[in-house]
């Protein structure tokens, strides 16, 4: 098994992406899109330099007069500086060097590994078998789909440009551009060039999904008979999984981003992962946030982290502090959001994660109903209409607090309720007809709105932000990492509150010690960075191996030798063979077909059953034999030998000859080796075979 | 190794259904049904048959449940409350969020029928329910070490599965009830190829083919059309799942085709709110259904209203739902006895009704008076029309499943006896699968699949991949591949079989290899003056090919082999391999041939050739 981790990827939007070979197979983990590199484009805003001459500062005064900056290489970022053409998207850089069309296996884990996938698809020589989970192939579909509906308002504002080399990139290489933009562009190697594409179309969608197998959780499904590969729940979100993959040769567990205790998906199916032979662990999610501290969600815990008694490990992996933890914050978000409509300002979230919409959606209403606010929530997406509605019809895709509400005959979530009471309200854009004119419908304000893209350079968030950009009353509510460097560019200087939200997006550190120990898997690949920062040294039955970005790591097969099944059917015709030597043995010649079926070998009766040269005659034989015991044997039967000792060439070894005289003359060469019956009579030839047959074990 | 099936309910009949399968030891019961057409203690399967100790727990290691019908689910909450089972029970989600509605209907409407006992309350029911493990299509669940359990979409009823169950190298399906063809809301059953030992199957409609249901869909839907807009009135009595769904589907359906604003009622909340759950469970319609709804779910009847008690004597057409079906007790019996009398009404009823029902006695006859109840009797004119369409699969589609599946045995339930003894026949004769027909209390024993594990080398795994290519030059080149797995079998006392390549065995063993082989220096008498060595080793090869057919000769400059066989020009005077020299002949030249004791006869036969000549 080789595993080269292409990239490390980027929180929770921008999942790693490995590669895996395994059982001769070529398996691609997750596809993804590095959706936060589009924040060096300028969004399309309207009458953006009027807007921004309103505010006197030195951005503004820049923007209008270039000459200045070039003398002023090292200050800060303008807006100007932003690439003011069509966006191009930036994939995982080394899945270029792969040969598409050599890839066997792609398996999705989330909505968000899928976004890559239609640049590989739309490659005429893919041809791999494509697996996620129904869950996770309808809403990523959705997410590609209003992707690309977001962006078709820059091709409206940008014109259509079909030239197969992005102009942009010319302009971006020279020496004036801020390093801050050159490094998102050429990455930090400066070769990264390549792996910016243009975005694909509906239609590569559409081919894409329809390359898709869809399976549930828990499904075993069967590659080329050879790989049985199973998605288990990882509880990050929706549909999300870790996989499971059994071969003949050993079984693999993958495990990306999990979240232990879920509000909405199910939780982490950790138990399905036990005692694999290897174990992937994927999860960078502690790794990124432990750099971000700000926000104060991360705490380290110090005493949680070696914990050696299996009997309470699973009660600390299912301990609900962490979940709690979120709920608090989700909470935070409406009191927040709350508090700027009491004060007459609206609120803005960007924050497209699925669960956490849902959540919040539901959190938001049920306190806006309690409260005496009359505010309205709009939920404004292209696709908001049939992702909510989609929500609602996938219980066995969601937690057990959901699945009650099955029971109970109500709706999965709340939302359902509010949209027919028209206190939630779905648009699918800023400019749907029935949002403008407010005579039809209740466009006011202050008011709550969910609108994408979180890196604020997409889809309806960009005009609603720049509208309440001014306004100190209204509040911004953003996904983690978007305030710092180039994401507020465009919108500066902004007047808003801002509120930025980590959520879990994976396991904590200090649990993944834990998490081995009930997992116990034979072989662990942890990135490196994960292995400087935790001590594995409790560990000790479990070997670690480490692995890094864009390396390929081999590992051993550690599994005994294949099993191999073989039919009653053919047991029953074995010949059994006692051995003279060996009391303990049973040999017995097998002869059939090896078929692979459900990653087992199996071993069949074949065709035709070639029953009498097997049964008749040994064809190899082992020990030896002492010459004056085959003069005995051959007496017997009737055949007459005198030994001659014949001393070798080297003198060493002892060669005997046995002549045979009668009934017709021959020679035996007997040594340790062989023994060499020469004579010209067939019958003499066989009976003495038979003889030496007699004092040989042989099969 | 055995399997035994042990029919508790629905052998040689319909009704409740209960089937208890022993795989390699493990205990599972399939279904747990009530007899809707017995009041005494029949009505329930015989469950002392599992264990006389009343044991359940250790007698049974898991329930599965097929489908929501009463006839599938109705003695749960009995075996689970009453006779104390506290093991795991496995249900689809529709299935278990169905299933207390249905069970809490019939078991209000049996006590305002009777007046009798209840059979179960309604906390048997919850806290039955509560130790239902609802499982997802295809989902495979690890029930304990050795049992493995899968569902497959069966298309009955909502939520409706077939069951697989495999322990240790032995397979069971058990299909519950199913239907092999799409119908409005519902997909065709779907379920992969798998290697069964046995398959138990339902056999509704043993000897039934039928056509396509739509016919009949537009009979039912003329019907219902032709007394609304005579300004009559039509009652269907349904239960609250399932057939109500299907039938206002296609009657909402119809009115938005044909434009008609005849309002269509539902009887109670209860049906209102079984919609709710069709709405959330629409994952498991049909493909149909299911692309339709994200802009419109098809659930969302845009013509149903809720229907009042006063509506019952308004004025004009209407349709109207009402539970329960068959008009046995309840709402719909009192809605029939005041539309009843009325030419211009109609009553239709969907599925079949139990004897003793009113709605058994409209079928069977065209009576003019009805016994109700108490006595009260009622003067029937309206119209009857009976569904005639069923969500159950054909002898046609039971022959395609049992056909696809190719299980080792056949055993049926769920049908009548004679036509099951027919099935019985043609599965036996057409597909030759043996097929039982077990009656209740019965148990059908089959031999289960087991295979021999065994480790094995490398080497004998890349042997087996080799490619073993086989020429034959009849009229055309013909290139066959036939691989055979060539290897032997060690088996050592307390340890784990392995299976070696021949040359790995002596390894095994801890043995040296003694090569026994044959040789002898064959005369050839040459005619004529051949000095070439390579003229005479290809008169050679051809002579052989002659004679030893098939065989496969290298030639090279002064040797020739076939196989272990290889056959020197010998230049020594004199060779050690050579016997009974009579140097009559003077142009004689000598082979010297050594092969293995594995191509015996090879050898001499190539050795026969030699010495005959050139």
């Amino acid at each position: 098994m080789k595993l080269t981790c292409l990239s490390k990827g980027d929180g929770f939007h921008y999942p790693p992406c490995h590669m895996l070979n395994l059982c001769g197979f070529r398996i691609l983990i997750d596809c993804p899109l590095d959706l936060s590199a589009i924040k060096i484009f300028s969004p399309v805003i309207s009458c953006v330099a009027s807007e921004a001459s309103k505010y006197p500062s030195d951005e503004s005064l820049d923007a209008q007069n270039p000459i200045q900056k070039k003398h002023k290489l090292e200050r800060q970022l303008t807006f100007a500086d932003l690439v003011c053409e069509e966006p191009w998207y930036k994939t995982v850089k080394p899945l270029h060097l792969w040969d598409a069309s050599f890839i066997d296996i792609v398996l999705i884990s989330n909505p968000m590994g899928l976004l890559g996938l239609p640049f590989l698809t739309q490659n005429p020589g893919f041809s791999a078998k494509i697996y996620m989970t129904e869950a996770t192939a309808k809403i990523g579909q959705l997410m590609m789909e209003d992707l690309v509906s977001m962006h078709a308002e820059f091709r409206c504002f940008h014109g259509p440009d079909n030239s197969s080399f992005p102009g942009w990139i010319k302009n971006l290489d020279r020496e004036q551009v801020p390093a801050l933009l050159k490094k998102v562009v050429f990455g930090e190697s400066g070769d990264d060039l390549g792996s910016w594409m243009r975005l694909y179309s509906l239609d590569d969608i559409e081919s894409c999904m329809k390359k898709v197998q869809a399976v549930k959780f828990a499904e075993e499904v069967c590659y080329n008979g050879t790989l049985i590969i199973k998605a288990l729940s990882s509880g990050l979100d929706i549909g999300a999984c870790n996989w499971l993959i059994n071969g003949p040769n050993g079984s693999l567990s993958y495990v990306s981003d999990s979240i232990f205790v879920s509000h909405h998906a199910r939780n982490f199916d950790f138990h399905g992962l036990k005692g694999t032979d290897v174990l992937i662990y994927s999860d960078f999610s502690s790794l990124q946030s432990a750099e971000v501290t700000e926000n104060g969600c991360i705490s380290p815990d110090p005493d949680n982290n070696y914990i050696s008694t299996t009997s309470d490990n699973k009660d600390s992996l299912l301990n609900t502090e962490d979940s709690l933890e979120e709920m608090e914050k989700l909470e935070f978000i409406c009191s927040c959001a709350a508090e700027s409509a009491d004060a007459g300002g609206s609120t803005l979230i960007t924050i497209t994660r699925i669960g956490i919409v849902l959540q919040l959606l539901e959190l938001m209403s049920n306190s806006l109903e309690s409260s005496s606010l009359k505010v309205p929530i709009f939920v404004i997406s292209s696709v908001a209409e049939e992702l909510l509605a989609y929500t609602n019809t996938i219980p066995e895709w969601l937690c057990e607090q959901q699945q009650e509400k099955l029971i109970s005959g109500e709706p999965s979530f709340g939302h359902l309720k509010f949209i027919k009471d028209k206190k939630i309200h779905l648009f699918p854009a800023i400019h749907s007809p029935n949002l403008i004119y407010a005579n039809r419908t209740s466009w006011q304000e202050p008011c709550i709105i969910f609108a994408p893209h979180w890196s604020l350079r997409l889809g309806p968030s960009v005009q609603l932000l720049q509208r309440w950009r001014g306004d100190p009353k209204s509040l911004l509510v953003l996904e983690d990492g978007i305030s710092s460097g180039l994401g507020l560019l465009p919108f500066r200087p902004i007047a808003m509150k801002i509120l930025q939200c980590s959520f879990l997006s994976g396991i904590r550190l200090q649990k993944l010690p834990t998490l081995l120990s009930v997992l116990q898997p034979k072989i662990v690949l942890v990135p490196d960075a994960v292995n400087q920062r935790i001590n594995f040294a409790a560990m000790k039955t479990i070997s670690i191996l480490n692995y890094f970005e864009n390396k390929t790591l081999r590992v051993p097969r550690i599994a005994d030798n294949p099993s191999v099944e073989i039919t009653t059917d053919l047991a029953s015709k074995l010949s059994w063979r006692k051995l003279r030597q060996r009391e303990n043995f049973g040999i017995a010649r097998l002869k059939g077909g090896l078929l692979m079926e459900d990653g087992k070998h199996r071993l069949v009766s074949g065709l035709e059953q070639e029953e009498s040269s097997g049964k008749a005659r040994p064809l190899r034989h082992w020990g030896s034999v002492a010459p004056e015991s085959l003069l005995d044997a051959l007496l017997k039967i009737g055949i007459k030998g005198s030994l001659e000792q014949s001393i070798g060439e080297t003198g060493s070894d002892d060669n005997s000859i046995i002549h045979i005289a009668n009934p017709s003359s021959g020679l035996i060469e007997v040594s340790e080796m062989g023994t060499a019956i020469i004579t010209d009579d067939e019958n003499v030839a066989s009976q003495v075979f038979q003889a030496i047959d007699g004092i040989l074990d042989g099969i | 190794m055995a399997i035994d099936c042990l029919v508790l309910g629905a052998g040689q009949e319909i009704g409740k259904s209960c089937v208890v399968v022993t795989i390699n030891g493990k205990r599972i019961m399939f279904d747990c049904g009530m007899h809707m057409g017995c009041d005494d203690h029949n009505r329930y399967p015989d469950f002392s048959l599992v264990s006389k100790s009343g044991d359940f727990d250790n007698a049974i290691s898991c329930i599965i449940i097929t489908h929501f019908h009463m006839d599938h689910v109705g003695a749960l909450p009995y075996f689970t409350e009453v006779c104390g089972y506290n093991g795991p029970i496995y249900m689809s989600y529709p299935t278990k969020a169905l299933s207390p509605l249905m069970l809490e209907d019939y078991r209000r409407v049996m006590v305002d029928r009777r007046g009798e006992d209840e059979l179960f309350t309604t906390a048997h029911i919850a806290n039955c329910m509560k130790k239902v493990i609802a499982i997802d299509l295809k989902q495979t669940i690890q029930v304990d070490e050795d049992l493995q359990i899968r569902a497959y979409y069966a298309g009955h009823v909502l939520g409706a599965v077939m069951v697989y169950a495999k322990v240790g190298d032995a397979a069971i399906v058990y299909t519950g009830d199913y239907n092999m063809t799409t119908d409005r809301h519902l997909g065709a059953a779907k379920i992969d190829r798998l290697q069964l030992d046995l398959l138990i199957s339902e056999s509704t409609y043993a000897t039934t083919i039928r056509g396509s249901k739509y016919p009949r869909e537009r009979e039912f839907l003329q019907a219902v059309h032709k007394c609304v807009a005579g300004g009559g009135k039509a009652l269907i009595p349904s239960f609250a799942l399932g057939r109500a769904q299907e039938l206002c589907m296609l009657l909402d359906d119809y009115w938005e085709r044909m434009n008609i604003k005849v309002p269509i009622y539902f009887s109670s909340g209860l049906t209102i709110q079984a919609n709710m759950y069709y709405k959330m469970l629409i994952s498991w319609t049909s493909q149909n259904v299911k692309e339709k709804h994200n802009t419109h779910n098809p659930f969302d009847f845009k013509n149903v209203k809720d229907f009042d008690r006063s509506l019952i004597h308004a004025p004009g057409p209407c349709v109207l739902f009402a539970t329960p079906g068959m008009l046995c007790a309840g709402f719909s019996l009192e809605v029939f006895k005041h539309w009843a009398p009325s030419p211009l009404n109609l009553v239709a009823l969907p599925g079949y009704s139990v004897a003793g029902t009113v709605g058994h006695k409209l079928m069977s006859g065209k009576p003019t008076t009805v016994d109700l109840y108490n006595g009260t009797k009622v003067d029937v004119r309206c119209k009857i029309h009976q569904v005639a369409f069923s969500p159950h699969t054909d002898a046609k589609g039971i022959m395609d499943l049992t056909k696809f599946l190719s299980p080792k045995n056949v055993v049926l339930v769920h049908g009548e006896k004679p036509s099951m003894m027919i099935l019985k026949d043609k599965i036996t004769s057409e597909l030759d699968i043996p097929c039982f027909v077990p009656a209740n209390g019965e148990t059908v024993s089959v031999a289960s699949t087991t295979y021999i594990k065994a480790n094995a080398s490398d080497m004998f795994l890349k042997s087996c991949s080799s490619p073993n290519f086989k020429f034959s030059n009849s009229t055309q080149l013909r290139v066959t591949d036939q691989r055979t797995a060539d290897g032997v079998l060690v088996i050592e006392k307390s340890k784990k079989a392995k299976i070696v390549h021949q040359d790995e065995v002596s390894e095994v063993l801890h043995e040296k290899n003694h090569v026994v082989s044959l040789a002898y220096c064959c005369p050839v008498k040459v005619k004529g003056e051949s000095d070439n060595d390579a003229d005479l080793i290809k008169q050679l090869s051809e002579k052989i090919l002659k004679t030893v057919s098939g065989a496969q000769i290298h030639e090279s400059e002064n040797c020739l082999q076939i196989g272990s066989f290889k056959g020197t020009l010998c230049l020594k005077d004199k060779c050690v391999h050579r016997r009974d020299i009579s140097s009559s002949s003077e142009a004689v030249v000598f082979f010297c041939c050594n092969w293995s004791a594995a191509d015996l006869e090879l050898g001499w036969e190539v050795i026969n050739v030699m010495k005959q000549n050139i």
